[in-house]
């Protein structure tokens, strides 16, 4: 990330009075004396029953004392491990100087949604990992994430929220299909630039993977909502039950007016393993077993949807999802919820919070251990299911050393409810109502660099393009592809004008 | 919201429906459902689009009282407004002049058969239709059916209207008597299988349109899937309709059987509060 006009830009804000001013009154020697900030959580023991947020977020002492340590570099290199390019020094150091409103706003001149990323955003492998104090003092990184969350929760919180600075309305119509964080980023950035912005949404509730994938107790929806109000409130429209490609296509708002289009419509097909009983009832993909409870409140007896689950929940799969489902789980009243993970826990792509939290709240992990079929009672319902135990070998593609089976390994475990979260695949809808979208062998979408796909005027991004990947990258994806967007219609559009 | 234009009953626990929404009307071929939630603490059911009417802008379905949320839909009216409708979803039937047509429809299946008797005809096929129900009080659409059938032969179980048996005997004849080219069946899991298994004796292609559990239809959840040829495939983006001969119905019927249990304490739940407030 970060053009050189970016660099420059950077370096003439930090030249700034007040941050000169800041910088000297703290000897950086002794900012590093300081010790990383705790994030303060919910009991494990009373979270792992209930829905209450795990972590509480810092109080104004905590946030003031973590920014201090921030030695404000000359070269960010934080920068450079953020993937939508937010000035983290400039937004710290206004946490310092005691103007939390003031860092808020720096958020969202590049983020539409700080309070969101500053939750699910895996920062100990972006910004923080490229912090002064882990690349050079061998100490724990500024916590970048913390003061983020800190700061757009006070901004929330203080009911002086600001809507970022917009071009003059150009009245050119905009289309961007889906609601998740490519689409919420790209709808924010077109309404910056001017446009006219209309985000079409298949679901009958607007965020996508932020409403139905990741649970309240990591991301409540009162705060996703919120930053998709702060986006209406800059113009933006939104249009629920509508899919692009069977609703109405491409062509049909073409006729409607609409110039560019932006489709960001998820990696919604979960990946099963094909292997046998895999169908018996019990087992479900982690889609639907978190879609059930987080979008339609399976579970509480108020709605009408059912959710299966059970007293001994197995969870196939070491990533975020499945930390989200098998803490789910848990809070829905499982006695044991068990992830079953072919490779050991270091290779887990689970960011290491969601694991420690996962572990503090009695979760078992079965690491090394793959499951080879399921078995299930005389009405169909799964009841136990057949494991292997697995060793790591040489590394394969991916970086990771490959699981290989333990010969003579196999044993059984007892389940009632077991949950796949082996990954997922692009949505196909679009694809197949645009044959002359070029696709690779995966079903994600080809782009260029503008995030252009092979048609023009037709741009993609987030899980749509990359397959499986996080909330942060879609919204870099959406960032660029908004200027791209932009480009295109100056060149197009504009220039007949 | 969606508004109910109009409601009428085509039997006792049968209702149809008319429902304002313009994009579906004019975007919907046969073959293709709808989703839809009632209100806000309302589950996703997905409906087969019976009908549409593009200059209304309105969509036809219709619903059968089995559970909580077709029973609310049942006792809705005209003038009543539905939540969220979204679609058409799913693959649309493929049509072709094949030469003759056997449709075959059982109890409420014989509503998505409708749009597919109705395109098959269109599409200059000869075509013959056979609907099934228990008795004569549960048969539906009898005449929307004979209008675009070359032939019509009912079934009941009790033989209060038309023929006394069931779909598969009506099916049957019709294979002995005359060449049929392809053979499209919707209804009961139960009355597909064995519709199925009568096809198959002749080796007529045919079409199955499956009513599995789903919750997005739009292919995230997987909820739907069935297995067909011994692969799996989701209902709601590479069906409804697959090769009836491939199709894993007893593991169908099972998966039918996956909320049975909740969804029939949420029902009676749902009636005794009905009743309270009744009396």
């Amino acid at each position: 990330m970060g053009t050189e006009l970016d660099k420059e830009y950077y370096k003439k804000e930090r030249k700034a009075d007040w941050r000169d001013k800041l910088r000297k009154e703290i000897k950086s020697k002794d900012r590093t004396k300081g010790v990383r900030v705790h994030m303060p959580e919910a009991d494990p023991n009373v979270r792992n029953r209930s829905n209450i947020e795990v972590n509480k977020g810092l109080t104004l002492e905590m946030a003031m004392s973590e920014s201090s340590r921030c030695l404000d570099c000359a070269v960010p290199t934080c920068i450079s491990g953020c993937p939508v390019g937010t000035n983290i020094p400039k937004f710290v150091k206004y946490i310092e100087k005691g103007d939390i409103l003031g860092a808020a706003k720096v958020l969202k001149e590049n983020n539409s949604l700080p309070a969101i990323c500053g939750r699910v955003c895996p920062q100990e492998i972006q910004c923080e990992a490229q912090c002064v104090y882990v690349q050079k003092l061998s100490k724990e990184g500024s916590a970048i994430g913390y003061l983020e969350r800190f700061a757009a929760d006070y901004e929330r919180e203080s009911g002086n929220s600001s809507i970022p600075e917009l071009a003059e309305f150009n009245g050119i119509k905009m289309a961007v299909i889906g609601s998740g964080p490519a689409g919420l980023t790209v709808a924010g950035e077109l309404a910056k630039f001017g446009y006219d912005v209309t985000v079409f949404e298949a679901l009958h509730d607007l965020g996508g993977v932020l409403k139905y994938g990741i649970p309240e107790f990591r991301l409540p929806k009162d705060i996703v909502d919120f930053e998709i109000n702060t986006i209406k409130q800059m113009g933006v429209k939104f249009v629920t039950n509508f899919i692009v490609g069977k609703t109405a296509t491409i062509d049909d708002l073409k006729e409607e007016g609409y110039k560019a289009f932006f489709i960001a419509s998820g990696a919604g097909l979960p990946n099963f393993m094909n292997i046998p009983g895999e169908n018996f009832n019990g087992i479900q993909s982690a889609n639907e077993f978190l879609t059930r409870v987080n979008l339609m409140n399976g579970g509480d007896v108020d709605f009408d949807t059912p959710v299966h689950t059970g007293k001994n929940v197995v969870i196939v799969g070491g990533g975020n999802t499945a930390m989200d489902s098998v803490r789910t789980a848990k809070r829905m009243g499982a006695e044991r919820a068990i992830i079953v993970y072919r490779r050991s826990q270091e290779e887990m792509p689970a960011r290491t919070e969601e694991i420690k939290h996962a572990i503090e709240e009695g979760i078992e992990f079965m690491n090394l251990t793959s499951p080879i079929e399921y078995f299930a009672d005389e009405n169909g319902m799964v009841n136990k299911m057949r494991v292997q135990k697995m060793q790591l070998g040489e590394p394969d593609a991916s970086g990771r050393r490959r699981p290989e089976v333990i010969e003579g390994s196999e044993h059984d475990i007892d389940v009632d409810s077991v949950v796949i979260a082996v990954g997922v695949s692009p949505n196909p809808i679009i694809q197949q109502s645009m044959p002359e979208l070029e696709t690779t062998k995966w079903n994600t979408i080809e782009v260029d660099d503008n995030m252009m796909t092979s048609v023009p005027g037709l741009f993609a991004g987030g899980d749509i393009v990359r397959g499986g990947a996080t909330v942060i990258l879609a919204m870099g994806d959406g960032r660029n592809a908004a200027k791209g967007m932009h480009n295109y219609i100056e060149k197009t559009i504009l220039a007949e004008v | 919201m969606f508004k109910i234009i109009k409601k009428e009953f085509l039997s006792e626990n049968v209702a149809r429906l008319i429902i304002e929404a313009p994009y579906i009307a004019k975007s919907r071929k046969a073959g293709n459902f709808i989703i839809l939630r009632i209100d806000k603490n309302g589950e996703r059911i997905p409906l087969t689009i019976a009908d549409a009417n593009i200059e209304n802008g309105t969509i036809t379905v219709i619903a059968q009282r089995v559970g909580v949320t077709s029973h609310k839909l049942c006792d809705m009216n005209s003038g009543d407004t539905i939540l969220d409708v979204v679609g058409p979803l799913g693959t649309a039937t493929h049509i072709a002049n094949v030469g003759t047509v056997l449709c075959a429809g059982g109890g409420v299946g014989v509503a998505p058969l409708f749009p597919i008797v109705q395109a098959m005809k269109l599409a200059g096929n000869k075509v013959i239709t056979v609907i099934a129900a228990r008795n004569k009080d549960l048969v539906i659409l009898e005449d929307e059916m004979r209008e675009y059938s070359d032939e019509l032969i009912i079934m009941t179980d009790d033989g209060s209207l038309g023929e006394k048996g069931l779909v598969t005997l009506g099916m049957e004849k019709v294979i002995q008597r005359e060449k049929v080219n392809e053979a499209v069946v919707i209804g009961p899991a139960v009355m597909m299988k064995f519709a199925a298994l009568t096809t198959k004796k002749y080796d007529i292609p045919t079409v199955a349109s499956l009513n599995t559990i789903m919750v997005d239809g739009t292919g995230m959840c997987g909820a739907c899937r069935v297995s067909v040829g011994g692969k799996t495939e989701f209902v709601c983006v590479s069906g409804p309709e697959f090769d009836a001969h491939q199709v894993n119905f007893d593991e169908m019927l099972s998966r039918l059987n996956a909320y049975k249990d909740k969804e029939a304490n949420g029902y009676s739940d749902y009636l005794k509060s009905l009743e309270s407030v009744l009396n």
